[in-house]
């Protein structure tokens, strides 16, 4: 009997937290993100090491996509930015590793991450164009708009969790089912599928995380032509 | 009564995921189409239509997704079915 991909069994329980399995991967992969930056970071120098031209390269990768989608200076979104895409990249991937499941095949760890750009969504917007400001965004164009526009916001955050959700958990579920039905090699180009898949949905959440920060932010530029107009 | 509910949440898991799929299929196999037709055009640019379509094919295939997500709903958090 194959166990329902919804629940979550807790492997062992400190006070009254349960700690379940992908909440112990997701710490190994943060503690490993974080062992690699600091590592490489502490010893910086203008003739960079391996390890450095890799760091280096890769946030000149993510600071042209910030810059390509956002059309804004990368500096205030790197942080939040590449570690959502580095994160999810290596969680997607650790199901390569044998006996781990990858945490964004449950629903919780995807909730957490939509919930991050929920609020990073807010926060970006408030601090571009102030409390009214932003709050005026959801009357635009016209005051009808404005359950619509709330409505809006809640739905895309949704859509977010299930779409990353519902490739990885799906990845994960045929694997174990081609497994029990066929052999041991069977499931091996699912597996090899898996893996793109992974990449691709860790930039698509990375792409859209970027897309609904920069909408909240840049509506500041392009409400001035409007209202000119307007004149 | 409770076998009823278990035999329909099967059938209608069934229904979801089948005809959820006819949708995403039909624009996936348009999507590669355009594509093919692109690159056949200008091969040059293979690299960033295949780039564009993969993402693209990955936006399409969520709806299918959607249609998997709510069948497993259905079977195993069927509120009542318990």
């Amino acid at each position: 009997m194959i166990h329902s991909p919804l629940e979550t069994k807790a492997l062992f329980h400190v006070g009254p937290v349960a700690i379940s399995e992908p909440v112990i991967i997701s710490w190994v992969i943060m503690a490993l993100l974080v062992a690699f930056a600091v590592a490489v970071t502490r010893r910086l120098s203008l003739m960079p090491s391996k390890a450095q031209t890799v760091l280096e390269l890769f946030v000149g990768v993510i600071d042209e996509q910030i810059r390509g989608t956002m059309q804004a200076e990368p500096s205030p979104y790197r942080a939040l930015i590449g570690t959502i895409f580095v994160f999810i990249l290596l969680a997607n991937w650790s199901s390569l590793i044998p006996d781990v499941e990858p945490p964004t095949a449950h629903l919780e760890t995807d909730a957490a991450f939509a919930a991050i750009v929920f609020c990073a969504t807010i926060f970006y917007g408030i601090r571009t164009r102030g409390l009214f400001g932003y709050l005026r965004t959801f009357a635009e164009p016209t005051w009808i708009m404005i359950p619509l526009n709330v409505v809006e916001q809640i739905t895309r955050i949704f859509s977010l969790i299930v779409r990353l959700f519902g490739n990885m958990m799906s990845g994960v579920f045929i694997a174990a089912i081609v497994l029990s039905l066929a052999g041991l090699l069977v499931p091996i180009p699912f597996m090899a599928l898996d893996v793109l898949t992974g990449a691709i949905q860790a930039y698509i959440f990375t792409v859209l995380a970027m897309v609904f920060i920069g909408a909240a932010v840049a509506e500041g530029p392009q409400e001035s032509p409007n209202s000119h107009n307007g004149k | 009564m409770e076998h009823a509910v278990q035999l329909i949440s099967i059938f209608s898991a069934a229904m979801a995921v089948s005809f959820g799929a006819i949708g995403p299929a039909v624009g996936e196999g348009r999507a590669v189409a355009a594509a093919m037709d692109a690159i056949a055009r200008q091969p040059d640019s293979a690299g960033t239509v295949s780039r564009t379509l993969f993402v693209g094919l990955a936006m399409i295939e969520t709806m299918a997704i959607y249609a998997l997500v709510v069948a497993l709903l259905v079977l195993f958090a069927n509120p009542f079915a318990k």
